[in-house]
């Protein structure tokens, strides 16, 4: 008992603490990506081919000076970003990363790897992930400049247009495993069909996973959906008036928020960490990869597309994104009813 | 014991916090006291053994209307109520109007009252009677949902919908047809 308490505490801290370095990882992969795209180095002097850079950024950050704005609202302010990354590491708290283990014999009873196992854990990160929203928004209202309260108000518009898109995607996937416990959507993915081809919902769901990967882009405000900072609009949009460590959680909030939208997505479309060659107590290496493979998406898509226009972005998560969620739904769960009558 | 003193915690935050939705006088303060009283009632919840309704709580209220509440509220940009709700010549103000709305109130707390003296077993913990595992399901709550209150259910969808149509036409300006 206390043993498994202890253990148990330690998977949170480590998550804890893996989340940390996901976020200052992506600061510099996006960096290195982004030059690699654009033909030259990237971040090179700092450390070995430039790998400390992030401590570097976090360290001149660190440094700066704290701003206020004169009109803005002293207590929102100051919440804004704590929200905003409070939000994002309680996100992660209910994704699994692992097969239940023993650490190797360690413990009488396999211990599950992930912060927190509850049968709602879907619904869970879906509603953190939707408090998200309030961060960016106290933000630009707080600030008390133009540029900020345009970047917040677009970020509300934006992010319940494509919460709909996104957590209706998600209900197909529910659907097809029957479960709401993302550990169990995960397990009912284990094994092959025809021998090679593996059981992962990604085959049968695969109009839902592109759902689901574009408005994953939109809620976590990237481009080319990156409307709340659109640069070359709203200076930087919400963050404009912020500085110093305030700034820096922002930044890091849509690094870690973009981890949990990629972890979720390998649980729930890509059967997570079951995958061949590998046992089953290595199985995180699997789901380590998979990430991995997702996040790079995310950049390249980043630094390839333009940004769209706003009044488009609304078009088409309204008129033909959440549509063919909902059709997407309607097939999947009719399809349900027939093979399981 | 931690139970009970999680409770008084909750309920104490979640009464505080809607009374300072109406307390105090900036509209996004009373926004944020709005939310906190809904995540301290998805606690409530939570320690009814309904994590399901306690996570539809936070995505719904907190998570959808009250983004859509801020919304507004920024859109207005007033950081100050109007100064015209205490001025004693506003049409809310009238004598005969105010009675009226007095009476209401001593109606709501009298049906309150009514109705919390009629729910028998209020002592009996949640869960003790019938399968607690199924009672906290979503399964048996989607079932009963679409069985039981099938009605209350629909009733309720074309309400909204009503709402939201009104709220179009509303909006519609006068020009286009």
């Amino acid at each position: 008992m206390e043993l498994r308490f202890l253990v148990q505490l330690g998977i949170i801290g480590f998550t804890f603490f893996m989340l940390i370095n996901a976020s200052a990882l992506l600061v510099l992969a996006e960096r290195k990506i982004m030059g690699f795209m654009q033909q030259r180095y990237g971040p090179y002097l700092v450390g070995p081919h430039g790998l400390l850079q992030p401590l570097a950024d976090i360290l001149k950050l660190l440094m700066k000076e704290e701003l206020r704005p004169k009109g803005a609202d002293k207590w929102l302010f100051t919440l804004a970003p704590i929200l905003s990354v409070t939000a994002a590491f309680a996100a992660f708290a209910t994704v699994p990363w692992g097969a239940e283990t023993t650490f190797f014999g360690l413990l009488d009873e396999p211990v599950s790897l992930g912060a927190a196992d509850i049968n709602v854990g879907v619904l869970v990160i879906f509603a953190i992930t939707s408090m998200g929203v309030y961060g960016i928004v106290l933000a630009g209202w707080s600030s008390n400049s133009k540029y900020s309260l345009m970047g917040g108000l677009r970020a509300s518009a934006q992010m319940i247009s494509y919460e709909l898109s996104y957590a209706t995607a998600l209900a197909a996937v529910i659907l097809l495993a029957g479960s709401l416990s993302l550990r169990e959507v995960v397990d009912s993915q284990a094994g092959s069909w025809f021998g090679f081809l593996p059981q992962w919902y990604v085959f049968l769901q695969p109009i839902g996973f592109i759902i689901y990967m574009i408005a994953g882009v939109a809620e976590t405000n990237r481009a080319p959906f990156d409307f709340p900072e659109a640069e070359q609009e709203l200076v930087a949009g919400y963050n404009t008036e912020y500085s110093s460590v305030r700034f820096a959680l922002f930044p890091q909030a849509e690094y870690i928020n973009m981890t949990t939208m990629s972890a979720v997505a390998t649980d729930l479309y890509l059967g997570g960490w079951h995958g061949p060659f590998l046992p089953p107590e290595y199985g995180w290496i699997w789901f380590l990869i998979k990430i991995g493979a997702i996040l790079f998406a995310y950049i390249w898509v980043r630094w390839t597309l333009p940004r769209y226009r706003y009044d488009q972005l609304m078009q088409f998560g309204w008129k033909w994104l959440f549509p063919a969620a909902v059709i997407n739904l309607i097939v999947t769960a009719a399809l349900v009813l027939y093979f399981n009558a | 014991m931690l139970e009970t003193l999680t409770f008084w915690g909750l309920s104490g935050l979640a009464i505080l916090a809607s009374a300072l939705v109406i307390g105090q006088r900036n509209p996004m303060y009373s926004v944020m006291m709005l939310i906190a009283s809904f995540g301290a009632l998805a606690g409530l919840y939570i320690q009814l053994d309904a994590p399901f309704v306690a996570v539809a709580q936070i995505i719904i209220y907190a998570g959808a209307i009250m983004v859509l509440f801020l919304f507004v509220v920024m859109l207005l940009n007033a950081p100050q109520e109007d100064a015209a709700e205490w001025d004693r010549t506003h049409p809310l103000r009238q004598p005969g109007i105010m009675r009226f709305g007095g009476m209401l109130a001593v109606l709501l707390v009298l049906q309150l009252t009514w109705a919390l003296l009629r729910v028998n077993g209020i002592d009996v913990p949640v869960g003790a009677e019938g399968d607690s595992e199924a009672l906290g399901s979503v399964r048996t709550l989607g079932r009963i949902l679409f069985t039981e209150y099938v009605f209350a259910f629909e009733a309720t969808s074309i309400l909204i919908l009503v709402a939201m149509v009104g709220a179009v036409l509303l909006a519609r300006r006068e020009g286009d047809r």
